[in-house]
């Protein structure tokens, strides 16, 4: 459709910003879920610059990888919730900072 | 016949070492046969090398082989016989074998029989190498050598602590006179370019002026080495202690061979020595003072063999004392007729506490005149030589010393007058020794009479300790070796004056210790007399004065640096390292949000590097 087309600089800032939040989420948070959560975010924000690279140059490429990534994002999630149930087992809670098993 | 010169070392070091590694297994009568044997084999091979060597009239010198090649220094294990070497290795091989016989029977209770022998045989082998050397290398090692075979006799009863510490106190105090030696040494090797003892004299003798400073610090360092191995000012202080060993030992070590080698060092160097006439004084002067200063304190001892002990640093005193006027062959015949009398004396010291279980004290003997003979006769004859009564073997070479210091220009009466003064308190103590010991009432009954293996050597010893001396025949294959001193005619009243001068001394001593017509009671236990007393006692306060000096400082030293203080600094390294492993291994929490949080941090580093914020 014609009319006025959306800057890609525009959608990079969007996606940038978005990332940023997501980013943000995964420092900040400590609940294993909304970790995850704050991670679909990231996948996303990578995910929708994509799709504003592929409408730049006209092509459906960029949503093709949009939609691998969206497969990526389901499986990795899949593997993930596995993990969060695991923990859940061994620690009795969902905090993220009390699985420091590994500190040095 | 010559070339049969390193066999005599060869004898008793393949002795030793073949008792070394049987562990003491051996039976003892075939340890005695080898350990005596050995040394009586090398006394054998000396008599017939010596008769060879007379017949040829010249120095022999033998290479073994090349023991170091650096640069142009090359020290062989070489040996080079003359007059001088001859003389030595006779006393060394002669009074060692006698001393090994009478060792045999003196030992023959002791559980380390064969360790004693080996160590014994080690010691001549250390000994001969000494007085073969060809260079002053080889010389040291054998200096060394005779050290450290010093220290395991002298602690050779280890299990007694103050034995252990006698030995370690004789090892300190020659290691400073050895370090002296080394420094010499080096200084030596620096401006001669050589250590081979004939090639050093000839390069001195071109290279340096009578009267130059390098020559007079070169000898008083060879001096300072001499004065530690020969119990001198100031390095004496070991020798009384060291009588903590066996007889036999204190015989060959402490009065016929290791202390005669700081003698032999300065003989045999003389051509350096007369270079540096200050250095020669200075021997003089040496030898005179501590000759008497041992003499006073041999005059209050009680123990026979601190007694004997003191009187062997009163005697290499004189010997150092001809050395420094240049009475050259006079010193090395008092070093011979020494070892006979001397060697006579301990071993018939050793007769005494070996028959009398091992008493020591001889106010606590008395009276052994009739009971045991063959010693009687073998320390009267011992202490007549030691006092250079007329026609005894000491009274020749004491006799050439003190004429010849006397001709001395300058010093010469002075030097003369104290050697006498040293003359009448040796007849006067060793009289003293003799007259309380042997004469008076019986207070402890020998409960053994010495044997045949002790008998045999103290016979010998007094038939050469009475004609030893004359014809002056250990003089004559000296005469090659030293420059011969010029004819010189003392005046009647010298010469008698120097005679009569022990017979005075005996005559006192005889007042004193058995007469009783002196009394000297009132003079002694007076106040001033008791302080005397205890001074001389202990030796001028010597002990009590390095202790002050050197024991406690060092003690305290090592106390305060107890703690490895060099290990701080290493220790700034290690806590430097610990600081930073404590920094960095805080990062490592094992919390996820740390790592992408420290993720994130990196990527805007990366970032503003790459955009150029940062370069």
């Amino acid at each position: 459709m014609d009319g006025v087309s959306i800057p890609l600089d525009h959608v990079l800032l969007l996606s940038a910003l978005l990332f940023i939040c997501g980013l943000l989420g995964l420092m900040m948070r400590r609940n294993i879920i909304f970790i995850l959560v704050s991670l679909e975010v990231m996948l996303n924000a990578s995910a929708v610059a994509f799709v504003a690279a592929g409408a730049r140059w006209g092509q459906a490429d960029g949503q093709i990888v949009f939609m691998m990534i969206l497969a990526v994002a389901a499986a990795e999630v899949a593997v993930g919730l596995g993990l969060v149930l695991q923990i859940q087992r061994r620690f009795k809670n969902l905090d993220m900072d009390d699985a420091n098993r590994m500190r040095g | 016949m010559l070339k049969l010169l390193p066999l005599i070392p060869l004898f008793p070091l393949v002795s030793s070492i073949l008792l070394m590694v049987t562990l003491g297994k051996m039976p003892k009568r075939i340890v005695a046969i080898l350990g005596a044997g050995s040394v009586g084999l090398a006394a054998v091979t000396t008599l017939l090398v010596g008769l060879a060597f007379m017949e040829s009239g010249q120095p022999h010198h033998q290479i073994l082989w090349t023991w170091i090649h650096v640069g142009n220094f090359s020290p062989d294990i070489a040996f080079y016989l003359d007059g001088l070497t001859l003389v030595m290795m006779s006393v060394i091989t002669g009074v060692g074998f006698l001393i090994h016989l009478f060792s045999a029977e003196f030992m023959e209770d002791d559980a380390s029989f064969s360790r004693y022998f080996a160590y014994l045989n080690m010691f001549v082998f250390a000994m001969l190498i000494l007085v073969m050397a060809d260079n002053l290398l080889l010389l040291y090692l054998g200096w060394e050598g005779v050290g450290a075979c010093s220290y395991l006799l002298i602690g050779f009863w280890y299990q007694d602590p103050t034995n252990g510490a006698a030995a370690r106190k004789a090892f300190v105090v020659t290691r400073i006179g050895d370090a002296a030696l080394a420094v010499g040494l080096f200084l030596l090797f620096t401006e001669l370019g050589t250590l081979d003892i004939q090639p050093l004299a000839e390069a001195a003798k071109s290279q340096w002026q009578v009267g130059d400073t390098l020559p007079v610090i070169a000898c008083l360092l060879l001096l300072g080495g001499a004065v530690g191995k020969s119990a001198q000012l100031p390095l004496h202080t070991w020798l009384p202690d060291a009588m903590a060993g066996p007889t036999p030992v204190s015989a060959l070590i402490h009065a016929a061979t290791m202390v005669t080698a700081g003698v032999y060092l300065i003989a045999r160097t003389h051509e350096l020595f007369l270079l540096a006439p200050p250095a020669m004084l200075a021997v003089a002067l040496v030898g005179l003072i501590t000759s008497l200063m041992a003499a006073f304190t041999a005059l209050n001892q009680h123990d026979i063999k601190r007694i004997l002990a003191y009187s062997t640093i009163s005697q290499i005193g004189y010997m150092f004392l001809a050395l420094g006027v240049g009475a050259w062959a006079a010193g090395i015949f008092h070093l011979v007729t020494h070892a006979f009398f001397k060697a006579l004396l301990f071993l018939a010291a050793g007769a005494v506490i070996h028959c009398l279980h091992h008493e020591h004290n001889i106010f606590k003997m008395g009276g052994l005149r009739t009971r045991l003979p063959v010693v009687f006769w073998s320390f009267l004859i011992g202490s007549a030589a030691l006092a250079a009564l007329p026609l005894t073997s000491g009274f020749f070479s004491k006799d050439m010393i003190l004429l010849q210091a006397y001709e001395l220009p300058k010093f010469g009466p002075w030097l003369w007058a104290g050697g006498l003064l040293g003359a009448l308190l040796t007849a006067i103590y060793s009289f003293r020794l003799v007259f309380v010991v042997f004469f008076g009432e019986t207070k402890m009954e020998p409960d053994k009479q010495p044997g045949t293996r002790m008998a045999v050597p103290l016979s010998l010893l007094c038939v050469l300790s009475l004609v030893g001396g004359f014809f002056a025949l250990p003089l004559v294959p000296l005469e090659s070796v030293f420059p011969v001193a010029g004819e010189h005619h003392p005046s009647h009243l010298i010469e008698g004056i120097s005679i009569a001068i022990p017979l005075i001394g005996l005559a006192i001593a005889y007042f004193v210790y058995l007469g009783g017509q002196l009394k000297v009671d009132g003079l002694v236990n007076s106040s001033g007399g008791q302080v005397l007393k205890k001074f001389w006692f202990s030796g001028w306060a010597m002990d009590w004065l390095y202790d002050k000096l050197w024991v406690r400082p060092y003690k305290f030293l090592a106390y305060i640096l107890r703690r490895e203080c060099m290990d701080d600094i290493y220790n700034v390294i290690v806590k430097f390292c610990q600081f930073l492993f404590m920094a960095l291994s805080r990062t490592q929490t094992g919390r996820l949000r740390w790592y992408a949080t420290s993720m994130v941090f990196g990527l805007i580093l990366v970032i503003a590097l790459l955009q150029g914020v940062i370069q």
